[in-house]
């Protein structure tokens, strides 16, 4: 067998392992709640009857193991469980099922966050490699700060100066992106244009700086200054000899931003009034929704490290190295 | 120059290394490296100490109490509220200066906590190399694949709000890269001869620590605080911002923007009310700017990791 697929395997492997334990953390934010949350949630003047049936629902007469294991069943078959919310003390229970709350919430945080990774991801590669091939020029120094700047930025104050000249002042974009299932598509991009212009900025940022730090490291390297001392062209340096072995950290980058969107999409769908899933995980913490929040944590968790597996995997079959092994 | 030598006249190498460091003290040693420093490491170093002085003598320059309630809500910019009054009629101006004392003062805090346990267990960590290195290596890769912010989100709801919550759950997930970064640069120190020197005289694991790695790694780990600062300073915003972190009535940035973000409609009427929630926004801005210049020049005084070539 080729020796890459063992490492793929390996590293696949690992993936999974640590997705299992981050599903056993999460799985244990129900057992750490204080005793008495069963009041907590349907409120003072529940019936011990009430509590008791309260707390069989949840299971939690059962042994944790036992419990770990029909939730994972129920999670991978699609049922995530019932809100908290929407209970009361007289045992009549209104709450709603947690995938219901979260599936039209999911596909809208999705469209926004693809619409942002579609703009920012090739306009952060383009700074990145120019500021690296023209670096110490002015270019690169401006590009530099302004980065710097803007990473230091709270994403909240970005939004709000955002908000503040094309809603307020310009009157281009809506302030509110009020978008649902049934807006056309069009609508929803300009609705939902300005929350993906702040996330764009927070995240061009980044990407552009580690961008531009990757390629600097692999153009100080000897075979580089190899190719341009034998009378190589540059554009021949950069696609025949840089660009190979720059797969790797590029995909790396790419992945670390779009695991970091998954982050930064919270506080904007906030600012934004955006009906995402960051929203409804922020109100169900303030709330401790805890089915709610475990589930949000679960998808933002498990976006997270497949996307960071992913790029492991893409490293790991681009770089040449590796595909011919002496 | 007089050669080194101890009251008996033998020679002692720890007496010729304090001639050469006692002929500069160490403040004119500071100097020196400060006069070098770029006009944006300048700019930084002043901007964190006005915020220091700021959070500091806090009382002595907020003209009001930080939930002194005036009968005014939504008062304009004048003389005596400076930035105008929030809903409640509380002056915002010196909810700004509170603010900078309670932000600050609990981001310090839960960064200098994070640092103690993540520096001590990467410490540990790499001296030992055994299996304790294996659990908490293992431990904290898991800890860092789960998004920080997404972490501190279900470990508050699990918790509760309050400010003590917030820093202890900052501090140990902020522990976790910390950890990592202190055990990677102690693993380079650790090989050193004069490690293995005092672990055969017979040193405990504290004396090594402290006296044999912790020195040697201190450059690093000081360019790291600052980031980590920047880091938990802006978590912490983002967390009150949502409504989670800092909690009401104690004033802190964060939830100051939140509470007054409804000003921002009435641009085009009054200037001054749409820029009140942008105030403490460009606050925390102002400040983490600062510590990145100032880190940054730090960093290429005291190490080769920046990418220049």
């Amino acid at each position: 067998m080729h020796p890459i697929f063992i490492t793929i395997i390996q590293r696949l492997g690992l993936g999974f392992l640590t997705l299992f334990v981050v599903s056993i953390i999460i799985f244990s934010a129900i057992e750490f709640l204080p005793g008495d949350f069963g009041e907590a949630v349907l409120g003072q003047a529940a019936l011990p009857e009430t509590v008791e049936a309260f707390r069989r629902e949840l299971g939690l007469n059962k042994p944790p193991i036992e419990r770990y294991l029909s939730w994972v069943g129920n999670v991978l078959s699609g049922d995530l469980g019932n809100s908290f919310s929407g209970r009361n003390a007289s045992g009549v229970d209104r709450s709603r099922e947690v995938w219901s709350l979260i599936q039209p919430r999911l596909a809208n945080t999705l469209f926004l966050a693809s619409m942002t990774a579609l703009v920012a991801v090739p306009l952060a590669l383009v700074l990145g490699i120019t500021a690296a091939l023209y670096r110490n020029t002015p270019y690169d120094r401006v590009i530099n700060a302004t980065t710097l700047t803007t990473i230091s930025f709270p994403e909240f104050f970005v939004a709000y100066i955002l908000i503040l000249i094309f809603a307020t002042y310009l009157k281009v974009f809506p302030s509110l992106a009020n978008i649902s299932d049934s807006t056309p598509l069009l609508e929803k991009i300009y609705r939902s244009a300005l929350p993906a212009l702040a996330l764009t900025l927070v995240i061009v940022a980044h990407m552009m700086r580690m961008t531009r730090a990757a390629i600097i490291n692999l153009l100080a390297s000897p075979y580089i200054e190899m190719a341009q001392l034998k009378g190589t062209s540059k554009a021949k340096v950069i696609l025949h000899h840089a660009l190979p072995n720059a797969w790797a950290p590029i995909v790396n980058v790419i992945a670390f931003n779009l695991a970091y969107l998954v982050v930064g999409v919270v506080v904007v769908e906030v600012v934004f009034v955006y009906p995402g899933l960051g929203q409804l995980m922020v109100d169900a913490v303030s709330s401790r929704d805890i089915p709610v929040v475990q589930a949000c944590a679960l998808i933002f968790a498990g976006t997270y490290i497949l996307l960071n597996l992913f790029a492991d995997v893409i490293s790991i079959i681009t770089n040449p190295r590796l595909l011919h092994p002496r | 120059m007089n050669t080194p030598t101890t009251p008996n006249g033998g020679y002692s190498a720890a007496n010729e290394v304090t001639l050469v460091k006692a002929r500069r003290s160490v403040l004119q040693n500071v100097w020196r490296t400060l006069k070098t420093a770029p006009p944006t490491a300048w700019f930084g170093m002043i901007v964190i100490c006005l915020y220091l002085i700021v959070a500091l003598f806090a009382p002595l320059f907020a003209p009001h109490g930080q939930s002194q309630v005036f009968p005014m809500a939504y008062a304009p910019w004048s003389d005596e509220f400076l930035l105008g009054t929030d809903a409640l009629g509380r002056d915002v101006f010196s909810r700004l200066i509170y603010g900078a004392r309670n932000t600050i003062g609990i981001a310090v805090a839960t960064t200098l906590l994070a640092f103690f346990i993540g520096g001590s267990l990467g410490l540990m960590a790499a001296i030992s190399r055994n299996w304790l290195d294996q659990v908490l290596s293992r431990f904290v890769d898991v800890l860092m694949a789960i998004p920080s912010l997404i972490f501190a989100l279900m470990l508050l709801s699990i918790f509760g709000s309050s400010a003590t919550n917030l820093i202890f759950i900052i501090a140990v997930l902020d522990a976790t890269r910390v950890f990592r970064l202190t055990r990677a640069v102690a693993l380079n120190v650790v090989v050193m001869d004069y490690v293995e020197a005092a672990k055969l005289r017979g040193e405990g694991l504290m004396w090594i620590m402290r006296r044999e790695i912790l020195p040697n790694i201190m450059p690093p780990l000081v360019a790291e605080f600052g980031l980590r600062f920047c880091f938990v300073f802006l978590t912490i915003a983002a967390l009150s911002f949502l409504g989670v972190g800092i909690q009401p009535p104690t004033a802190d940035w964060g939830s100051m923007v939140r509470e007054n973000a409804g000003l921002i409609q009435f641009a085009e009427y009054d200037l001054t009310a749409a820029l009140t929630p942008m105030i403490p926004a460009a606050a925390i801005a102002l400040l983490t700017v600062a510590v990145n210049f100032v880190v940054d020049w730090f960093l290429h005084q005291t190490s080769g990791l920046h990418d220049e070539h």
